[in-house]
C-alpha cells in the first residue's frame, strides 16, 4: 500500500509528498516484525532505486513467504532526484546531515523530523546510498564503531563484499543511520556503485542480500540467497590516497583487484603540457575498494582507498 | 598593514586558490576577523573590506595599540564567490564544517586546516557569518554554548542582542566551534544580509568590531556608542509558521516591535491573488529573523520573535 509519510504545500501549485510502499500479508499480529529499506537522501545517488524495484516486484509475487512488514522508502529526498542535485534544492543543504529533524525548523528539517518518526521503532532499517559521481565504490555496509557490536552480526547477512567498521567522526551525528541507531533502532548503512548510474550487478546482490537478512530476522520463510561471507575491517587496516596536486586522473588499475606495495595505480597528468605531474603507486599491498571515477582532481581529492592485505 | 597569503593551492586550469590576509599592529596575536567562508557572502565580504579601510585608517593615525595585532581574512573561498556557487566548485563540501581541517585529507579539510593554523592562538575570532536558510537577521552577536562562551566579553559588541544557541551535531565542524575548544573566546556576528550588500548593517558591524577591540585595548578609537545587550536564549524566541504556501508578503520590518494579534505577512495565492493565510503574532516582541525569499513553503518557519513584556517571562518558563 503506497502511503504518505509526509507532505508540504509548495508555492505554486504543488505538493511535495514522501512516500513509502508498505508491503505486508495480512493478518500479521502486532508484534510482527518490521524492516525499513531507505535511498533517494541524495539526489544523485541512484543505485538504491534498483534495490527497490526489485524488493517491491519480488515481495509482491512471493506474498505467502512474508512474515513482517516492509517499508520502502525509494526517494526521500524527491525534488533533489527529480533535478539531479544532491542536496535538498532551494535550500543547497545535505539532508544526510539534518536527521532527527526538527519541526520548527526549515523545510529539509520538517521533513527530516517526520520521516525520522515513520523509521524509528522498525526492527531493522538499510539506508542504501550509492558513492556520490566522483567515487567507485564495491557493495559494502559501514558501521559505526559505536554501533559495530548490534550491527556486525547482522551485516554478515546482507551480501556484501566489505563490511568497513569506521571510527565515531562527530560530523556523523546528524546521519539517519547515525540518529536511528542513537535510538535503538538497528540500522545499517549500503554503498555501493557510483552516483548518477545503475550497477546492475550490484543492485541483484544487494537485493539478495536484504531477503537474507529478512530471513535471519523471521520475517521470510522463502528461498533464503546464499551470501558471500565479507572482510570485516576497522578504520586501521584502510589506507587512503588523496591528489597531491591538482589535475585529470588516469587510472592504470581495475576496480576491487588486488596491488602490491608500489603497485602503478594511475597519473595526475596536465593536458596542456602532456606532463605526468603524479605518478601514483600503492603504498602498500591490498584490495582497492574504492577508485576514483571523476576525473578532475584538485589537491587533496580522494583517489582510492585500500584494504590493506 | 601587511598582506599575507594563508593559504595557497594549485589548480589545473584556474589561478591559484588563495586565502589572503590582513595583518594591522604586531605582537600579542589578540584578535582575527573571518569574512566570507561561503561563495554567495558577499555582505560578510563587505563588511571585512570596510573593516580593512577602517583599521587602515587606524593604523594610519598610530591608533592601533603597541603589542596587539589583528587579522583579517575577508573571504576564505574565493573560488565559489567568483563562480556564484555557495559551496566548494567541485565537490559540493562546506568549508565550515571541516574544521580543525586535516592536512592530508581531501580539499576542503586541507583548506580548513591550512586557515585554522592561521587562526589558533587569537584571544578573540570573530567570523561575519549566514544562516543557512534565506533570510533577515537583526543584527546580534551569536554564541554556541560550549562550556567556553563569555556572555560578557559578547557584550562588548555593544549590537543590540547577543543569543545563545545549543550547538547541534553538525556543529562539531564548524569554525566558531572549534575556535572555542581552542581556547579563542569565539563570536559570530550576524549583519541583515548574505548575498545582497546592506551598507547600513554592515557599517553597524564594522563599529562593533571597533568598539570591542577598543575595549579590549587594541586599538585607540571608541566609535559611535553602541547598545547595552540583551542576552537571548535562541529557544525562547517565538517561532511563527505559515501552514500555507505561496507568494511571501512581508509587512513589518526586521527590527520592528510588534504587538500579539498583529498581522506580520500575508501568504498569497500565486495564481489568484486572493490572500490564503494572514500569518499573526502570537505574542509582543521584537522582529529577530524574517523570511527573504518571495515564494514559501507551507510550514517555514517566516518570523522568530523575541518575546518582550509579560511575553518574555512566559517563554523563558
Amino acid at each position: 500500500m503506497i502511503e504518505d509519510v509526509v507532505s508540504i504545500k509548495l508555492p505554486v501549485d504543488e505538493e511535495l509528498r514522501i512516500r513509502k510502499n508498505r508491503i505486508s500479508p495480512e493478518g500479521l499480529g502486532p508484534d510482527a516484525k518490521r524492516i525499513c529499506i531507505v535511498t533517494g537522501t541524495h539526489g544523485d545517488e541512484l543505485e538504491g532505486q534498483l534495490v527497490c524495484f526489485q524488493l517491491a516486484g519480488y515481495l509482491r509475487a512471493n506474498m505467502g513467504h512474508l512474515k513482517g512488514v516492509v517499508d520502502i522508502y525509494p526517494a526521500i529526498n524527491p525534488l533533489g532526484i527529480d533535478s539531479i542535485s544532491r542536496g535538498v534544492p532551494g535550500f543547497d543543504l545535505d539532508m544526510n546531515r539534518t536527521f532527527p529533524g526538527r519541526r520548527d525548523g526549515s523545510m529539509p528539517e520538517y521533513i527530516a523530523a517526520e520521516i525520522f518518526d515513520d523509521i524509528a521503532g522498525a526492527d531493522v532499517c538499510v539506508d542504501i546510498h550509492a558513492s556520490n559521481i566522483f567515487l567507485r565504490e564495491i557493495p559494502q555496509i559501514r558501521i559505526n564503531e559505536l554501533s559495530a557490536k548490534e550491527l556486525v552480526p547482522l551485516a554478515r547477512y546482507m551480501n556484501v563484499d566489505f563490511v568497513w567498521v569506521h571510527s565515531a567522526a562527530t560530523v556523523l551525528e546528524s546521519t539517519l543511520a547515525y540518529s536511528l541507531n542513537a535510538v535503538g533502532t538497528r540500522t545499517l548503512v549500503a554503498e555501493m556503485g557510483v552516483g548518477m548510474r545503475l550497477t546492475l550487478e550490484y543492485g541483484d546482490q544487494l537485493s539478495r542480500g536484504i531477503i537474507s537478512l529478512m530471513a535471519h530476522l523471521g520475517m521470510w520463510d522463502g528461498p533464503v540467497p546464499e551470501v558471500r561471507e565479507p572482510i570485516i575491517s576497522v578504520d586501521r587496516k584502510v589506507e587512503f590516497i588523496n591528489a597531491a596536486e591538482s589535475g585529470i586522473f588516469i587510472p592504470r588499475i581495475d576496480h576491487w583487484k588486488g596491488v602490491q606495495e608500489g603497485e602503478h595505480i594511475g597519473d595526475i597528468v596536465s593536458p596542456l603540457t602532456g606532463d605526468v605531474l603524479v605518478k601514483i603507486e600503492s603504498p602498500c599491498d591490498g584490495v582497492v575498494f574504492t577508485l576514483r571515477e571523476y576525473p578532475v582532481v584538485d589537491e587533496g581529492s580522494l583517489i582510492a582507498r585500500i584494504l590493506k592485505a | 598593514m601587511e598582506e599575507v597569503t594563508i593559504y595557497e593551492m594549485g589548480s589545473i586550469y584556474r589561478d591559484s586558490f588563495r586565502v589572503t590576509g590582513y595583518r594591522f599592529g604586531s605582537g600579542e596575536k589578540t584578535m582575527c576577523v573571518v569574512g566570507a567562508m561561503r561563495g554567495n557572502e558577499v555582505q560578510q565580504l563587505y563588511c571585512c573590506s570596510q573593516l580593512v579601510d577602517r583599521l587602515k585608517t587606524l593604523e594610519a593615525r598610530g591608533l592601533i595599540n603597541e603589542g596587539r595585532s589583528i587579522t583579517v581574512v575577508p573571504c576564505v573561498n574565493p573560488y565559489s564567490m567568483n563562480i556564484g556557487k555557495r559551496f566548494w566548485p567541485t565537490d559540493n563540501s562546506d568549508i565550515n564544517r571541516m574544521f580543525p581541517g586535516y592536512g592530508k585529507g581531501e580539499t576542503t579539510q586541507r583548506v580548513a586546516d591550512g586557515l585554522f593554523r592561521e587562526l589558533m592562538g587569537y584571544r578573540y575570532g570573530v567570523q561575519f557569518a549566514s544562516y543557512h536558510v534565506p533570510g533577515q537577521f537583526m543584527p546580534h552577536v551569536r554564541m554556541m554554548r560550549t562550556g567556553f562562551e563569555s556572555v560578557e566579553d559578547a557584550k562588548a559588541f555593544e549590537l543590540p542582542y547577543v543569543v545563545l544557541v545549543d550547538p547541534v551535531p553538525f556543529d562539531s565542524g564548524v569554525l566558531n566551534y572549534n575556535w572555542q575548544i581552542w581556547e579563542t573566546k569565539a563570536f559570530s556576528l550576524y549583519t541583515q544580509e548574505t548575498s545582497r550588500i546592506d551598507r547600513g548593517s554592515a557599517m553597524r558591524v564594522v563599529d562593533s568590531v571597533t568598539r570591542f577591540l577598543n575595549r579590549i585595548g587594541a586599538v585607540s578609537y571608541d566609535g559611535r556608542a553602541g547598545y547595552v545587550a540583551d542576552v537571548v536564549d535562541e529557544g525562547h524566541m517565538a517561532c511563527v509558521q505559515t501552514p500555507e504556501a505561496g507568494i511571501f508578503e512581508p509587512l513589518v520590518e526586521v527590527e520592528a516591535q510588534v504587538s500579539a494579534g498583529d498581522v506580520l505577512a500575508r501568504i498569497i495565492d500565486p495564481y489568484e491573488g486572493c490572500v490564503r493565510h494572514e500569518v499573526v503574532a502570537e505574542c509582543d516582541g521584537v522582529v529577530f529573523f524574517r523570511h527573504s525569499d518571495p515564494l514559501v513553503y507551507a510550514g517555514t518557519v517566516v518570523f522568530r520573535l523575541i518575546p518582550i513584556g509579560e511575553f518574555k517571562a512566559v517563554a523563558q518558563q
